[in-house]
């Protein structure tokens, strides 16, 4: 038998192997006891989790927002001592929100502050839009003053009260200027709340981790969750960059 | 204090940076109903900061402003309802840019003074109408010319019913060929009785419509009178030097 008919058949025979090879791996991560129910289970937890942290998160970032800047805004030798400790109050917020690490927070408000609860969703939802609120805060807060001064004094000048004017007038263009941002927010939310997987809540990473512990696989697993993150996450990027550039089309 | 005069200024002063830059420094005028006061006076001189006084976009220092006998300086006056018969007209317009001109127009008076939807805009049609910009107002303001938007600008602050209209440098940021459109509805306005108090460089528009003319400097009124009186007849050193560079 010559050399290539050896090295052909060979081949041949590898490739068998490792074709049947993947195709059990295949069976045993996706088939095999309804496996693939474990991962859409957890795409939607995940999901769930990353829509509600948002919603909670531009709630807390235009609250936090709209207080700093209402006290940065005040007419100076007129300071209202009430905005004065709310304005403290979101300051160390935002301070110890961005100083310490994402899975820190989870922890303490899973085994902490909720420590009798068992509702992970609940928790993990929680904590994630608190953290979000401190970044959105800033990404609002730098939205509003990017809005031209004048918007606020014609506001003003026609009877607007502060809040009214905010509320009708500054809030909507900064929202306009900042949703790009809001969108890398989600993106970022989305890959961040991997982590959740530390107070046992089953996840899409999760779901590949439960697989890899019953079938003593990683390769798929892993590799098909990595897949449907990058998948969700370039979806999203496309979005965001089509919003950009209507926006700045329609640059009103 | 005359039985007509609807805003009486005494002793103004505006510093900022503590004491460093003395924005105004001991201002008092007043203006009585229908007239119309030009101010002029060279940059820097303190003009923007008194008109902005007047409606407490700036808050004074020191003195006192009373509109309608009430005295607005007060802390305990609640500006945003006198606001409401001050219209004030800016140099850069500052339209609403997300709004449509009928929006810009009827926002105000639907949420502040609560009018109706249908009132409110048959009121800002009738406006737009009288400036010649009725087709436009489903339009946005990146839509329009500069000209265009000075003259929403000012309708919009009529939609209130002012008592008072305060503009600040007007025609400043048009383009030369628009400036006649806005200074025409100005004239209009100011020949229908509207009391109105003007910082311009346009001494043409001065002449023609001021009832008096004030001249300020390094935050003080230096020069003050009829408009005739006082082109042709400056007092002042610094006025004869200021009108000889601007005329
Ligand atoms: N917000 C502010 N902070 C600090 N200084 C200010 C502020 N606003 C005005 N000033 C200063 O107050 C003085 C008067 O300014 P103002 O704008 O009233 O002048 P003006 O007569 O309107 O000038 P212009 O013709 O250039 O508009 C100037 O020296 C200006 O630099
Ligand atoms: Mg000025």
């Amino acid at each position: 038998m010559d050399f290539w008919a050896k090295f052909q058949s060979d081949f041949y025979q590898s490739f068998v192997e490792i074709w049947t090879k993947l195709q059990h791996e295949f069976y045993q991560s996706f088939i095999e006891g309804d496996r693939w129910l474990l991962y859409i289970k957890g795409l939607g937890t995940t999901l769930l989790v990353t829509v509600l942290a948002l919603f909670l998160g531009v709630f807390l970032g235009v609250l936090v927002a709209v207080i700093r800047s209402a006290h940065d805004q005040q007419k100076v030798g007129k300071v209202n001592p009430f905005l004065k400790i709310l304005n403290a109050l979101c300051r160390i917020y935002v301070t110890v929100i961005r100083g310490t690490p994402m899975m820190v927070q989870l922890l303490i408000m899973y085994f902490v502050v909720f420590s009798s609860t068992r509702n992970q969703v609940g928790v993990a939802v929680l904590a994630f839009g608190i953290n979000s609120g401190a970044y959105v805060s800033e990404i609002i807060r730098g939205g509003i003053m990017a809005v031209d001064s004048g918007q606020m004094e014609a506001g003003r000048s026609l009877g607007f009260n502060y809040t009214t004017t905010m509320r009708l007038i500054i809030i909507p263009q900064a929202v306009k200027m900042i949703l790009p941002s809001l969108g890398n927010e989600l993106i970022t939310l989305l890959k961040e709340t991997s982590i959740v997987t530390v107070i046992g809540l089953r996840d899409l990473t999760k779901a590949a981790m439960l697989v890899q512990s019953k079938a003593y696989l990683a390769f798929m697993p892993l590799i098909a969750i990595a897949l449907v993150y990058l998948a969700i996450v370039m979806f999203l990027t496309w979005l965001v960059e089509k919003l950009e550039r209507r926006l700045r089309t329609s640059e009103r | 204090m005359n039985d007509n005069t609807l805003i009486s200024v005494n002793d103004l002063k505006k510093y900022f940076n503590g004491e460093q830059i003395k924005a105004l420094d001991g201002v008092s005028a007043e203006i009585r109903e229908g007239e119309v006061v030009v101010v002029i006076g060279p940059s820097g001189s303190g003009k923007s900061t008194f008109l902005r006084c007047l409606n407490l976009l700036e808050i004074p220092t020191y003195g006192h402003i009373l509109f309608n006998n009430v005295d607005i300086t007060d802390p305990k006056t609640d500006i945003n309802i006198h606001r409401q018969k001050m219209g004030m007209v800016f140099q850069h317009f500052n339209l609403f840019p997300h709004m449509t001109i009928l929006k810009n127009m009827t926002i105000a008076p639907i949420k502040v003074l609560k009018k109706s939807k249908e009132d409110a805009e048959a009121q800002a049609m009738a406006l737009l109408k009288r400036v010649g910009l009725e087709d436009r107002a489903n339009a946005y303001p990146s839509q329009l010319s500069g000209g265009q938007k000075q003259r929403i600008a000012i309708v919009r602050a009529l939609c209130m019913d002012p008592k008072v209209m305060l503009f600040d440098e007007p025609t400043s940021a048009l383009d030369p060929e628009m400036v006649g459109e806005v200074l025409d509805v100005m004239k209009q306005l100011a020949r229908e009785g509207m009391t109105m108090v003007v910082v311009t460089h346009e001494m043409g528009f001065a002449k023609e419509v001021g009832s008096r003319v004030i001249f300020m400097d390094e935050g003080k009124i230096v020069e003050e009178n009829d408009p005739v009186t006082l082109f042709e007849h400056p007092q002042s050193e610094r006025l004869k030097s200021f009108l000889a560079k601007v005329l």
